[in-house]
């Protein structure tokens, strides 16, 4: 078990290697950020000046090796655009990006599960089928559209929820919630259904796909035989039996919802990460991207440690080779 | 009064086509402790008669016609709820494969005391001691550490006695067995079926046991009751049944048995229902290459043979441990013979057939065919080579065959892969071996799935004898098939023996089978061949003592009827 633990950190560490790389290479690549920098006025004097103070005049590898030192500690230099060093912006938008995200992969989860159990168990049912139709919408429906069309309807129609931002937020430490007040809140709904939607729908699908599977299972046939209750049956037998599965996809799925929140973000002109990321694109703000890059990375390759460890929690089949250990 | 009594049970499934009868008017009665056994062909419907009792049938399954009858109470009308009362209390079920109807995420103890709990209510306490006293009675050594371990951490057999224990779990009067010991050895089998036995004794619980095994059926029952697609041809006490049948379909199911005692040169085959297919292995012999068997040289010389599975990685080489699943084997296989191995699962007898056929690399040793070392082979041209002269017939008919290619691409795949034809020849050679092998050309535009077990054995057999091999090694060729298929299947291969001077490698666990198809028998253990004898010298005379308790623990068929038979000269 610990040296599982310590082989996946190690491929993680590569993954991060690896990405940092590419983040680094965004610097010397994409665009001069002298010229971005300085305006038309320039002389080679500032030129030379800020080439030495960014420390581009170093050889390559030395470059890198520096950027991996500072990224380690969360230091990925100053913003061109804002000026500011980007900890401290990514700092700052962070909460909202995140609350956004946890709420609706709650929502994602919590219905996924519940839908997709519903709809395998009661699979005749017209509840059962109509939930799968709509779903297919759920599917297919780009989230700018579905964005969209729920601003239309509660925003413009029904005025009954804010169309964009995030309302009134209370600073707890270094961190803006909205959770603590009702504007917060009720900006809150329409970006988190937009967001989780398409997750949730996929997690049903997928409950419910591997629910089928499971329950004709011969163990669930012997469940039955030995009398045990529908209930104990779906819910303990078979739910279990069918995470395994589910979590690979959710995990991947979970990271996604934090990274590709951009779109939903733009929509809602919501203040988190996703919306600092497309405006660093549009005005080549480097020192933003890479940052985005590699926070992205992190969450990534840590989500989905997490699931690997919860297989073994699940699943005793996969600790026979830990008990060895 | 009978513990249970079924009246005239017809069981229907509606298609949309045609109403579908599965079980056809049947009546059958068990008493308090007598074993009853089921018998017939898959697709008879001797599992559906369980299912029905169990109120358990698929859907769309229904039963049409008929009571049945626990105690003298009619059970097959109550609602689903009241049947869930039942179920587990009053009747109670073991399936065939232990390994997969336990749950593989709970631990035994929790499956035991959800059941107790679920039906006899009482403290987790109460429900503890007695799941505890239910392993220690199926004889699960050492129950405390054992309760705690998942199902993955037993045995087949050990598997097994948990499902048995779970069917116990609340005394209920009857027990149905379906298939109980076909997923077993032979020596778990026998334990299997003592501990049924004596289960039944000792707590007066009826049982119907469900298999399709003539030698379980002799061996265990007291009544058998034998079906045949839907109807009971016959009835009776199991050493009259066996003895002296009196259908024609029982005496003709009951001649398909091999037999440990009786080598014939042919098996009878079903006659009943008329379904023989031909097999032309006469029009095949003509187009054969002619082979020479020189049976003074063996074409097969295996030795010092071993295989290491890794069975923890590591990092580091001291920190990997191995399994030795062949462990310094050495024998000849001489031309135009067939060659037995028998053992136990993981004797390591199908991992010597792959590392033959050169699917697995080898560890250790050499295996020399015709004179050339083929073991170390890598150059593809000289494996190709070799290759088409090694063909294999897998155990399981259902996955071994690719179920997204039509069966006519299937049989032409080896003769493309070797080049040995082009264009519309391969388009003829494949029609002739569908049609030979008794499928007829047209099978060829099919799918596998449209095909029984047997016939896909038949595609098996096509495809196998596709690039014109001289060694087949056939891997429990038949252990998935019932009685009259595998008949069928062991004479195909006999005749390919005889008429293309064919040598086998024949592995089975299936002693009976193995006395009539082999001339000479390994029996491996634990990866090692502990005696290696002619087949009848086997038989008559083992010298290790393991090889004595495999032959002791085989069915004893001496009651069944030896109408018909003819033993060879």
């Amino acid at each position: 078990m610990f040296a599982y633990i310590v082989r996946r950190m190690l491929q993680s560490v590569i993954v991060l290697l690896v990405v940092g790389l590419v983040a680094f290479s965004m610097f010397r690549f994409v665009g001069d950020p002298i010229d971005n920098m300085l305006g038309q006025e320039r002389t080679q004097a500032d030129i030379d000046r800020l080439r030495t103070e960014l420390g581009l005049d170093q050889p390559i590898p030395v470059q890198y090796y520096k950027f991996l030192k500072e990224a380690v500690q969360g230091n990925f230099g100053v913003s061109y655009r804002q000026g500011r060093p980007v900890s401290t912006i990514i700092a700052e938008r962070a909460p909202a990006t995140l609350e956004l995200a946890f709420v609706s992969g709650f929502l994602a989860i919590t219905m996924g599960i519940a839908l997709g159990v519903f709809t395998a168990i009661r699979r005749q049912g017209v509840a059962a089928n109509i939930i799968m139709t709509v779903s297919l919408i759920g599917v297919s429906l780009p989230t700018f559209l579905i964005g969209i069309l729920l601003i239309y309807i509660f925003s413009v129609e029904l005025d009954l929820l804010p169309s964009f931002g995030r309302g009134e937020t209370v600073m707890i430490g270094n961190w803006s919630t909205g959770f603590l007040t009702t504007s917060g809140l009720k900006a809150l709904i329409l970006p988190a259904i937009t967001l989780g939607l398409y997750q949730m729908t996929l997690i049903m699908r997928l409950v419910r796909s591997e629910m089928l599977e499971v329950l004709r299972a011969d163990y669930v046939r012997f469940a039955r035989a030995r009398g045990l209750s529908d209930r104990v049956i779906n819910f303990r037998h078979a739910l279990k039996n069918t995470m395994v599965p589910v979590i690979t996809i959710t995990g991947l799925q979970l990271g996604s919802i934090i990274a590709f929140a951009i779109i939903t973000e733009t929509v809602f002109q919501w203040p988190g990460v996703g919306l600092l990321f497309i405006n660093a694109i549009q005005f080549v703000d480097i020192p933003v991207m890479a940052a985005y890059l590699m926070l992205i990375s992190v969450m990534f390759v840590s989500i989905n440690l997490i699931v690997d460890l919860l297989y073994y929690a699940i699943d005793p089949r996969l600790r026979v080779d830990a008990r060895a250990t | 009064m009978s513990l249970l009594t079924i009246n005239d049970l017809t069981v229907e499934f509606p298609t949309r086509r045609q109403l579908f009868t599965a079980v056809d008017h049947v009546d059958l009665s068990v008493e308090p402790g007598e074993i009853h056994g089921l018998v017939g062909e898959s697709g008879a419907g001797k599992s559906t008669i369980g299912a029905a009792i169990m109120g358990l049938l698929d859907r769309p399954g229904r039963i049409a016609s008929g009571t049945i009858k626990l105690s003298g109470d009619e059970i097959s009308g109550l609602d689903a709820d009241a049947m869930r009362g039942l179920r587990g209390k009053k009747i109670s079920m073991i399936f065939q494969d232990p390994l997969t109807s336990l749950n593989p995420l709970f631990t035994v103890r929790e499956q035991l005391t959800e059941t107790i709990q679920a039906h006899l209510g009482g403290t987790d306490a109460e429900a503890n001691q007695r799941a505890r006293d239910l392993i220690d009675r199926v004889g699960i050594p050492d129950p405390d550490t054992r309760l705690d371990q998942y199902p993955h951490q037993f045995s087949g057999g050990m598997r097994q006695r948990v499902v048995i224990a779970l069917a116990l779990c609340t005394e209920p009067d009857v027990i149905i067995a379906d298939e109980p010991t076909t997923a077993l050895d032979v020596s778990v089998q026998a334990q299997i079926l003592d501990l049924i036995k004596e289960l039944a004794q000792e707590r007066q619980v009826g049982v119907i046991l469900i298999t399709h095994d003539m030698g379980v059926i002799a061996d265990t029952t007291d009544k058998v009751t034998v079906m045949y697609a839907g109807k009971v041809v016959e009835t009776g006490p199991t050493s009259q049944v066996m003895g002296q049948p009196t259908h024609e379909y029982t005496k003709s199911l009951i001649a398909a048995v091999p037999r440990p005692t009786l080598k014939l040169h042919r098996f009878p085959q079903i006659s009943y229902g008329g379904r023989e297919t031909r097999f032309a292995v006469e029009d095949m012999a003509r187009h054969w290459p002619k082979v020479d068997n020189d049976t003074s040289k063996p074409v097969f010389e295996i030795r010092n043979l071993t295989k290491k599975f890794l069975q923890r990685k590591g990092l580091l080489p001291w920190d990997r441990t191995y399994f030795t699943a062949v462990d310094d084997v050495s024998f000849d296989i001489r031309a135009g013979e067939v060659f037995g191995v028998v053992g136990e699962s993981g004797s390591g007898k199908s991992t010597v057939a792959r590392m033959i056929a050169g699917l697995y690399p080898v560890d250790g040793g050499t295996i020399t065919f015709d004179g050339q070392v083929v073991s170390d082979l890598t150059n593809r041209a000289a494996l190709d080579a070799y290759r088409k002269n090694i063909q294999m017939i897998f155990q399981d008919p259902y996955s071994s065959l690719n179920p997204r290619m039509r069966v006519d691409d299937i049989v032409a795949e080896p003769i493309r892969h070797h080049k040995l034809m082009e264009g519309a020849d391969v388009k003829r050679r494949v029609d002739e071996l569908l049609d030979q092998v008794g499928l007829g050309h047209e099978a060829g535009l099919k799918f596998p799935h449209e095909f029984s077990g047997g016939q896909r054995q038949r595609i098996s057999i096509a495809r196998a004898l596709a690039t014109q091999p001289r060694f087949l090694i056939c891997d429990e060729p038949t252990s998935a098939l019932d009685v009259s298929i595998q008949a069928q299947i062991l004479n195909i291969l006999k005749d390919l023996q005889e008429h293309l001077g064919l040598t086998l490698l024949f592995i089975s666990h299936d002693l009976p089978v193995v006395r009539q198809m082999c001339d000479r028998v390994a029996v491996m253990k634990q990866g090692k061949v502990v005696e290696l004898q002619e087949t009848n010298a086997l038989f008559a005379n083992p010298q290790t003592e393991y090889a004595s308790e495999l032959l002791r623990l085989m069915p004893k068929l001496d009651d069944l009827s030896t109408d018909g038979l003819e033993a060879e000269v």
